[in-house]
């Protein structure tokens, strides 16, 4: 068994038992998940397994995407929230939600995502080294930010601006099972185009030329994966809101134990953004604060100082990656 | 026989500069082939139009019959393998996988190896030396074990036509002939390489046909003893030099 594939049922594991945790974990105290009362029903079956699974599903959606842009980049530091790809599909929701169609707020966030996805790929493709990538992106993730606030000065419904708010904050309270259905249809056009993309993503290992040369089409590998994660990035982002970092750190946190191989990393990276992601809202479920902390808070403040250690190996390795 | 490459009067403009003026070449089964010339002479270019990956701006490059911009990509790295100049693995993959990658071509993946395809991997490992690092992680080699295992991933893609990019560059005189012995295998094996090169003792020592290009324009062609004269060399380098034959092996000498 592959070292890959190994990490990968590890993290299988881990992913059920904790969305069987967070079936009995909450506010609420659950003496038995299984029991037939309809309290216990609507509180396991009705609001937390579809949260949990809406919060898996968006964080395997993060943590796929994040290791196919990092080998189609490669860059460690690439993920859908440092290229902007998040900050667009939000823009992209917030415009549908503050404009009243709310309806469209998949379709506007995934038609934005890919926007965003273009835009990087273009302005970023000739960069090298992580600054010049991560600058293209802090500058498009600025830009999406500076948009959403106009959207939100200029939405029509003044009452439903700190709904707005609130949701590009991120977060999976609330979510229906047909959210995670959502989702779940975004990430399984994603699987299917970026694991077309796999084998293309362990040429370019070898850097674009060479990757070309022996035999990868590099334009096509290129089309699935930034389609592949934009369908991820806007599906998660349109049903959970801005959640970054889980596609940096996911990727990182496999990386030693599954190996480098970047299409053999993608399955290890989509599990482990899952669980870390169901664990996240576990915590925020379970901590005891007033208000509850939105996972896309938690996230970033987790996920920030991870992404800082990367960069700063990475300057002391010297690494053009 | 028919010819693996032909340029025919191929030029090359990269943005304002012309790389390549009017250069020709056909390269044979059995030919070793070594391009030379100072830095920014077009080397790099010429490789790189052999395969395809530039367009010329003027002339014909013909691959096996074909254009290679027209080709698909993996019937191409089934006719040319090619080194780029400073190659690198961007991730610490290990060596025996990098090689495997040489098999790209033919349907396979490091971890989805035919019998067929493990056999070239070995034998790529075993022409260049690098059996005892098969399992070891780029980043934990050498510059010249590195070297040598890109080397044997273009080796492991079996295809006819080697193109080159600088393979000696960064290796210590004794790896530099291993890769001179390895060339010249391929060329009695029935294939040919086109390699480009700053060691011109090497180039003469292993080239049977050297083409000595400046600023994109061949300045000289031919066997390397006849080709190098002391006239070209200046033209090409701006010093004087000559071919020395020392202890039977001609030697490059600069004043």
């Amino acid at each position: 068994m592959s070292a890959a594939l190994r990490v990968s049922l590890a993290l299988g594991v881990l992913s059920a038992l904790a969305l069987g945790a967070a079936l009995w974990l909450g506010p609420t105290p659950i003496e038995n998940a299984f029991a037939d009362d309809t309290a216990t029903r609507t509180i396991v079956w009705e609001i937390r397994f579809p949260r949990a699974l809406t919060a898996w599903l968006v964080g395997v959606a993060l943590g796929l995407a994040g290791a196919a842009l990092q080998g189609l980049l490669r860059n460690p530091l690439a993920d859908a929230g440092v290229l902007g790809l998040s900050g667009f599909a939000a823009l992209g929701a917030v415009i549908a939600f503050a404009f009243g169609f709310a309806a469209f707020a998949p379709l506007l966030a995934l038609g934005f995502a890919l926007l965003a996805a273009a835009l990087v790929t273009a302005l970023g493709w000739a960069a090298r080294g992580p600054a010049s990538l991560a600058l293209i992106g802090i500058g498009l993730s600025s830009f999406a930010g500076g948009l959403i606030a106009l959207a939100l000065n200029l939405a029509p419904n003044p009452g439903a601006l700190a709904d707005l708010v609130n949701w590009t904050l991120g977060s999976v309270e609330g979510r229906s099972l047909s959210d995670a259905a959502l989702v779940g249809a975004f990430l399984l056009a994603g699987c299917v185009l970026i694991a077309f993309a796999a084998p293309g993503l362990q040429a370019l290992t070898l850097g674009e030329a060479a990757a070309s040369a022996i035999g990868a089409d590099i334009v096509r590998t290129r089309a699935l994966v930034v389609l592949g994660a934009a369908a991820c990035t806007g599906g998660a982002t349109a049903v959970a809101g801005v959640i970054g970092f889980v596609g940096i750190a996911a990727p990182h946190l496999v990386r030693a134990l599954s190996g480098h191989d970047p299409a053999r990393l993608l399955a290890p990276s989509a599990l482990a953004g899952g669980a870390l992601l169901v664990c996240a809202d576990l915590a925020v479920r379970v901590l005891p604060t007033d208000t509850e902390l939105k996972l896309g808070v938690a996230a970033a403040l987790v996920g920030g100082p991870v992404f800082a250690l990367i960069a700063a190996r990475l300057a002391a390795r010297g690494d053009e990656a | 026989m028919s010819a693996l490459l032909c340029l025919s009067a191929v030029s090359v403009v990269l943005g304002a500069t012309r790389a390549i003026e009017e250069v020709s070449l056909d390269v044979a089964r059995g030919q070793v082939i070594a391009l030379l010339g100072p830095n920014g002479a077009g080397k790099t270019s010429l490789l790189r139009a052999a395969l395809g990956l530039i367009a010329p701006s003027a002339g014909r490059v013909s691959l096996g019959g074909d254009d290679p911009r027209k080709l698909a990509a993996r019937t191409r790295a089934m006719r040319a393998a090619y080194l780029p100049q400073r190659p690198r693995a961007v991730w610490p993959v290990s060596v025996e996988n990098l090689v495997a990658l040489g098999r790209f071509a033919y349907g396979a993946a490091p971890d989805r190896l035919s019998a067929a395809d493990q056999d070239a991997v070995d034998a790529a490992l075993r022409a260049c030396a690098l059996t005892h690092l098969r399992a070891r992680r780029m980043d934990e080699i050498s510059g010249g074990e590195k070297m040598r295992a890109h080397l044997a991933r273009a080796l492991a893609q079996q295809a006819p036509l080697l193109l080159l990019d600088e393979p000696s560059a960064g290796l210590d005189p004794a790896q530099a002939l291993g890769v001179s012995d390895i060339l010249r295998a391929q060329a009695e094996l029935g294939g040919a390489v086109v390699f480009s090169t700053h060691d011109i003792t090497l180039a003469a020592r292993v080239a049977d046909h050297v083409l000595l290009l400046r600023e994109g324009r061949l300045i000289a062609e031919g066997a390397p003893e006849t080709a190098l004269t002391p006239e070209a060399l200046r033209c090409a380098y701006g010093r004087k030099g000559r071919l020395e034959k020392i202890a039977g092996v001609c030697v490059a000498v600069f004043e």
